[in-house]
């Protein structure tokens, strides 16, 4: 491990200028070692090549979403592609596609994130005094969170976005990402919103424009897989078409803590400072805290 | 001349505490004002994704836990730094944070009773890391950011940097930030201000951090004549992923991971023979390095000797549920496989418990202005903080400050005044000298030594040589700064311009953490120094305090707050 072979390969960035609104290729030689990202390869063009090449990067571990680009042909996250597994001695980089252009690798995610937002993407209730107040979680068991689960997962980093060929032809349609986090709400056993979120939906431009490509759901870097989620939305949308209502109340507020078998018996120490007790009234702190006696 | 931007209350950040902070001034203000939350970065794409582990919260005190003992493990964890009022206030408010990001769609993971899980960490006697899988920040990030789409008195600016802070007479005033898109600085005035911009350590190579955590959110306060705080503390997590860096969360071992030296022993069991892999993070780190130190490691790439994490005897099962992420970034960044093999990991930079000096409603310094999360000092973190309580903090805090400015902004009809002049000098700083230098010094090049610097002075075990050959060496590529050229000339989206104000603020920020250590004669938390290896309560159960003069640095000592627990020995 301690030694680094070093490979050459070629990349071609895919740029575009703002000034003059036309493309351009750009070709460096990366020295490529065992590991390395195409992150890691922009940032060495950067610092060594050429500073004029514009490309995002943060997290560098798949977490973030921010580095999204097309890489040979795929939208991909640079950060988690490694170069020698793409098995080629030349990779071709472009900005991500279906959104507008800033510069080089740069695309503005506007749209993008204006339809993640129009789906209100955060739980709907009814009782607001508690919402914003709360007293305790809304109960929720194992099960019903992995229903939901694997669809929070999305970094929205818009590859599903740009590899989706209803988004390319229509840009009203609202995209992979956004219909995919409308399932995962409505999914969400403490969610009350599900008739405001259908109305959103419910439309050409919504769920019933998908055409099934599943592109989306071939690009997710983290599996979410959108295709599913949408599939699942128009059961739920035709459930109600049917006439069949789902009761709309969601998880109640768990019950007030129970007196259990304590699971330590070891305190924090006694205070060792003068007056402490005193001053600990200050923070409303009690020492013990009032938990019902169970039946 | 671009014109100035008027909101009432600014909100710099938007990683966990600057989304915090927008959402309870939104509601706060009932609609009443106009905020606006300026982010380097995309909304919510900010480092804050990057917590793994969980957020500290006593929610069970029916099972044994307690507020008081969560502020005992901190005040503990710290090595007694900590202001203990600070830590009172921060341990009685948090269980209402975690309840409210639940309401808000937070994905906690859940016990079979349907209650929110929590797990054990580090330093924490009871198991209180509330947690959703091994990606807690990311949900954090992603509720805050949904639920802040109920609001329209917010307005984003994405991919503004802010370059200064502009505070006369301890009055904050307003700032100047850089738009990206554009590449055009602009003036915003506004009533109050949050700020929560955040820490960052990239100013080391192996680190933790987002490429864009870089301590803007140290350098820019400071040269507005802010004091920075216990600067010199800085945490090393365990458990850093060889060769990239990356986090592999303290929930490994939460969940029951072991550290193996090379002769295949749980060493651990020569620091911390009650806590184990479980100590604190100071603790773990130093016996981690001792280890490789004395050749019990394992021999890696480009001198980063590692131990290894081994999760193998979890079973697949656990893996799969409570660490995932642990396992998709072993698998792709290391080529291993947690399941089956053992994860190469070493100590790696992570957290900086210093910052911006407030005080305990998290107001700075300056008149208007507030400081939460990472980028702050309360002090609640003391000389080491304990895993969990940094997204805690967060929360906390975000919510306090949050509030604090927007009653603040709304008790005030009056905008400040300040000059067109801060706005013309910003200009001729960046355009002119900065780009306007056809050839001059390469800031990569600056950014790579001072990396190798702090890597080498400034790691785990310091001594009065290396941190004083780190210091003159901070200062020879300071003055190396004066002269750089920016590379790029075009001004949309110049990356290359962005990258360097990046590094002067990383080599301001390195002063302070350099300066603090040189003067910090003992070892207490993260800075453990082999020329007095130990913890000096007589001269030094204080915090230090640098404010930016002409004359350099100037440092000043203050009392720690001790109102409940005097220091003891610090043993797990």
């Amino acid at each position: 491990m301690s030694k680094m072979e070093v490979k050459n390969i070629r990349f071609v960035v895919k740029r575009w200028d703002p000034k003059d609104g036309r493309f351009f290729e750009s070709e460096y030689t990366v020295p490529v070692y065992r590991g390395m990202t195409v992150l890691d390869a922009l940032i060495y063009i950067k610092e060594n090549i050429d500073k004029t090449l514009a490309f995002r990067g943060s997290c560098r571990m798949g977490v973030c979403g921010t580095c999204g680009i097309v890489i040979n042909g795929k939208p991909r996250l640079a950060c988690e592609t490694q170069i020698l597994h793409l098995n080629t001695d030349t990779v071709y980089l472009e900005p991500l596609h279906n959104l507008p252009l800033v510069k080089d690798l740069i695309i503005d995610h506007t749209p993008f994130f204006e339809k993640q937002n129009k789906i209100k993407p955060y739980l709907i209730r009814r009782d607001m005094e508690e919402y914003w107040n709360p007293t305790r979680e809304y109960l929720q068991t194992p099960e019903e969170h992995l229903r939901y689960m694997q669809f929070t997962y999305c970094l929205t980093c818009a590859l599903c976005y740009a590899a989706c060929p209803t988004t390319a032809t229509n840009p009203d349609f609202l995209g992979p990402q956004a219909l995919m986090n409308t399932y995962r709400f409505i999914a969400d056993s403490r969610d009350e919103g599900r008739l405001e979120r259908i109305a959103i939906i419910d439309n050409p431009d919504g769920c019933w424009g998908c055409h099934l490509a599943g592109a989306c759901s071939e690009v997710c870097p983290k599996g979410v897989d959108p295709a599913l989620a949408i599939q699942l939305l128009r059961r739920e949308v035709a459930k109600i078409a049917f006439g069949y209502v789902e009761p709309v109340e969601g998880a109640k507020v768990a019950p007030s803590l129970q007196l259990t078998e304590k699971r330590i018996t070891k305190g924090p120490p006694e205070f060792t400072v003068e007056g402490a007790e005193e001053k600990l009234k200050e923070f409303k702190i009690p020492k013990t805290i009032p938990v019902e006696k169970s039946k | 001349m671009a014109e100035v931007i008027r909101h009432d209350l600014i909100i710099v950040g938007s990683g966990i505490a600057g989304l915090r902070a927008a959402v309870e001034a939104a509601l706060v203000s009932k609609g009443k004002l106009d905020i606006a939350v300026i982010s380097k970065v995309q909304i919510n794409r900010s480092h804050s994704v990057c917590a793994e582990g969980g957020t500290a919260a006593v929610l069970y005190p029916n099972e044994g836990d307690s507020f008081l003992l969560h502020a005992w493990d901190t005040v503990k964890g710290s090595d007694f730094l900590a202001d203990q009022d600070a830590v009172m206030r921060f341990v009685r408010e948090m269980p209402k944070q975690i309840y409210q990001l639940e309401h808000w769609g937070m994905p906690w993971s859940r016990r079979e009773d349907g209650r929110i899980a929590q797990r054990r960490f580090g330093g924490h006697t009871f198991p209180r890391a509330t947690f959703a899988a091994d990606k807690t920040g990311f949900f954090e990030m992603q509720t805050l950011w949904g639920v802040l789409q109920r609001f329209d008195n917010v307005t984003f600016y994405p991919e503004w940097m802010v370059t200064k802070l502009i505070i006369e007479d301890g009055r904050y005033k307003g700032l100047i930030a850089l738009d990206i898109y554009n590449g055009t600085l602009h003036m915003f005035i506004s009533k109050a201000a949050v700020w929560a911009a955040g820490g960052g350590m990239r100013m080391y190579s192996f680190t933790t951090y987002s490429l864009t955590a870089t301590g803007d959110g140290f350098a820019i306060p400071y040269k507005a004549g802010l004091g920075l705080k216990d600067m010199e503390f800085v945490q090393f997590h365990p458990t850093g992923l060889i060769p990239p860096g990356i986090l592999i969360s303290e929930a490994a071992r939460g969940e029951g991971g072991y550290l193996i030296n090379n002769k295949g022993e749980r060493f651990m069991k020569k620091y911390a023979p009650e806590r184990m892999e479980l100590a604190p993070r100071d603790i773990v780190s130093r016996a981690m390095m001792t280890e490789i130190l004395e050749g019990r490691g394992f021999e890696g790439p480009n001198g980063l000797n590692y131990v290894h994490l081994d999760l193998t005897h979890l079973g697949k099962e656990k893996i799969l549920e409570r660490l995932p992420l642990i396992r998709e970034v072993s698998i792709k960044y290391a080529g291993v496989d947690p399941i089956h093999d053992p994860i190469p990991v070493r100590p790696v930079a992570h957290y900086p418990m210093g910052g911006v000096k407030v005080d305990i409603n998290g107001a700075t310094e300056a008149v208007g202005l507030w400081a939460a999360g990472e980028v702050n000092s309360i002090s609640l973190h003391g000389a080491n903080r304990l895993g969990t309580n940094s997204t805690a903090d967060c929360l906390v805090y975000g919510a306090i400050t949050g509030r604090e400015a927007a009653l603040y902004a709304m008790e005030h009809d009056d905008f400040p005044e300040a000059d067109i002049e801060y706005l013309k000098q910003e200009e001729k700083r960046i355009f002119d000298n900065l780009m306007g230098r056809e050839s001059g010094e390469d800031a990569y090049h600056i950014r790579r030594e001072l990396r190798a610097t702090m890597d080498k002075s400034f790691y785990i075990y310091r001594n009065e040589n290396d941190m004083k050959e780190g210091l003159k060496k901070i200062l020879e590529l300071k003055e190396k700064f004066e002269k750089v050229a920016v590379g790029d000339k075009d001004p949309i989206y110049n990356s290359d311009l962005v990258y360097t104000l990046e590094i002067e603020n990383m080599l301001d920020a390195a002063e302070v953490i350099a300066v603090g250590a040189l003067n910090r004669k003992e070892s207490r938390g993260a800075h453990a120094r082999t020329d007095y290896p130990e913890r000096d309560d007589k001269n030094f159960l204080v915090h230090t305090v640098v404010h930016r003069t002409v004359d350099g640095p100037k440092i000043t000592y203050e009392p720690v707050k001790i109102l409940f627990w005097k220091p003891i020995v610090r043993k797990y």
